[in-house]
């Protein structure tokens, strides 16, 4: 027998393991746990649009469908992008079907990256970035951020990082972990920057609908930036749509194209029956979407005057669901808080480090949960931060 | 974007004035103004619970009543309607346009008691042409509200 060595991939072996992985190892088998530690909503799923799913499989729509995806989403995702974010794309030639975001983002990555091309991630972000880009072949450079410094990108530090080599700039916001996002002036900012070292941008805006304080600007309506950017966004998280893997990629038309390739290989199509639902999403859930946001604000409300009470300093989500509140001064590791935590409290929340080591000292609680869970994991989380803190003064003296 | 008062008072009919004043960042005295001016203005007319019949034991008999009537000059089907609603049997009484005119929910102790209601006190009305009516088997939502809940899914505890 191979060792392991000969057998695995020294790519892939070289990709660390995923923060979450690791922490939810630690959560399997315990019952009872409160969590605030999911990336997704915990409404199910509109049901006028899992009906257009189940009237699709009734009626025998179970085929394969064109590798782009259906032309009715396709035009639908055109007509939604051009009315909500003011950015028009060619249904036939400029937007792709994917299955989630997180393929869009695979798609993106290899379409755009040659080996030793450089992209810049700003962290701390979506776990899937960097080793997507990795497997893609591209060398990450990090940007850390800090709550400090609202989690915005410094456009300074992000030009020190920018060499011959760099091709892109990947964003994610409203981001998950932190709940930040970027206003106009950073986007121009970030957009300038594209221009000046003429650099692509790959957008992960999955969170866009879900904003609590101002309207979302999408990187590829500012000025000169649709020939630059490779919007991707999809259905799970403002529809709620998780399970049915839907997003889509929409971009410049030889990036669609040859993420097209890609994908006719790798995937061929997204489920039809998905796409089916989406076109009803699209087309007829606006109130529910805003619904579900509303419901997130009330719970964004009570998660940050929860935190204030336990004396957890946190960023003031502007968007997505989640708060990602600092434990540093508690002496603990995230990983160790997070542990500790499920351990004497069951309640469930992510290490911090998850999404990059500058996310060291915090951790996500996601206020996609009920009322009554997130006011009941922040009183188990008050009485746990009770039990450290006669340590943290032995400690200190 | 927010959700105003009446809106969480309209699924949540007992929420305190502390807990809405939390939910909308409003604060405690701007909520209760807010209560006290939807009671005073009788925008808010009352509070119910929505009950399950099924795990009652109550025997309770409901109908569903369609009713034909002829308008009356001047008032049109308003006094016929109020010389209906104001039985005590009748739950809701709508004016509703189609193939007949009040749709009436009626509710009694026994079956015989609806059908007598109907027999004696509704059919005999000057301007009650006909009726037709439909015994409830069984709620499935009411007011927005399922009566048998249903399972729900289960997540992942943790994900990215």
């Amino acid at each position: 027998m191979k060792e392991r060595s000969q057998i695995i991939s020294r790519l892939v072996e070289s990709l660390p393991p995923s923060g979450i992985r690791k922490f939810f190892d630690l959560v399997i088998g315990r019952e009872d746990i409160i969590s605030l530690g999911v990336g997704e909503p915990d409404f199910a799923t509109p049901w006028r649009i899992c009906e257009a799913g189940v009237y699709a499989i009734e009626h025998g729509r179970t085929s394969y469908t064109s590798n782009r995806g259906l032309m009715a989403l396709r035009r639908a995702v055109a007509d939604y992008l051009e009315e909500r974010f003011a950015v028009a794309y060619h249904p036939a030639t400029e937007i792709c079907i994917t299955v989630g975001v997180s393929q869009a983002i695979d798609l993106a990555m290899r379409a755009l990256f040659n080996p030793g091309d450089q992209v810049i991630v700003i962290e701390p972000c979506y776990v899937s970035y960097k080793p997507m880009a990795i497997l893609a072949g591209a060398e990450v450079f990090v940007l850390p951020t800090s709550m400090r410094e609202g989690f915005q990108p410094d456009l300074e530090r992000v030009e020190s990082l920018i060499t011959p080599r760099t091709k892109a700039i990947l964003l994610g916001y409203p981001n998950n972990p932190t709940g930040a996002t970027y206003g106009r002036t950073t986007l121009e900012g970030l957009a300038a920057l594209v221009r000046r070292h003429n650099l692509l941008v790959i957008s992960d805006e999955v969170y866009g609908e879900l904003t609590y304080d101002s309207e979302h600007v999408c990187f590829a309506s500012l000025d000169g930036m649709r020939e630059r950017t490779i919007l991707l966004s999809g259905f799970s998280k403002a529809w709620a749509m998780t399970g049915w893997r839907l997003g889509y990629l929409a971009g410049p038309r030889e990036v669609v194209e040859a993420a097209v390739k890609i994908h006719q290989y790798s995937m061929l199509c997204a489920p039809i029956m998905a796409q089916y639902a989406a076109i009803e999403a699209l087309r007829n859930s606006r109130r529910d979407v805003e619904d579900m946001l509303a419901a997130y604000g009330e719970r964004r409300r009570i998660m940050m005057r929860g935190l204030e009470a336990i004396g957890l300093p946190c960023h003031t989500p502007e968007g997505a669901f989640y708060a990602f509140p600092s434990i540093g001064h508690l002496g603990l590791s995230s990983e160790q808080f997070c542990a500790d935590l499920l351990g004497q409290t069951n309640v469930a929340v992510v290490p911090g480090n998850a999404f990059g080591a500058c996310g060291e000292g915090h951790i996500r609680c996601a206020f996609a949960a009920s009322i009554d869970e997130i006011r009941t994991a922040l009183d188990r989380m008050g009485d746990f931060i009770g039990t450290l803190r006669p340590l943290e003064r032995a400690s200190a003296r | 974007m927010n959700k105003t008062v009446l809106q969480l008072l309209r699924t949540e009919g007992r929420m305190s004035a502390d807990e809405i004043a939390e939910r909308l960042g409003i604060s405690r005295d701007e909520a209760v103004g807010e209560l006290k001016r939807l009671h005073d203005e009788k925008i808010i007319l009352g509070y119910r619970a929505v009950v399950n019949p099924e795990k009652t034991g109550d025997d309770a008999v409901l109908a569903i009543i369609e009713v034909n009537v002829t308008p009356q000059r001047e008032v049109g089907f308003d006094a016929i309607a109020r010389r209906i609603y104001k039985f005590p049997e009748v739950r809701s009484c709508y004016l509703v346009s189609g193939t007949y005119d009040l749709l009436l929910l009626v509710e009694g102790e026994s079956l015989r008691q609806v059908a007598s209601f109907v027999a004696e006190k509704l059919a005999t009305l000057d301007h009650v042409h006909s009726t037709t009516t439909h015994f409830l088997l069984r709620k499935y939502k009411e007011d927005g509200v399922l009566i048998q809940e249903e399972d729900e899914t289960d997540r992942l505890i943790v994900s990215a």
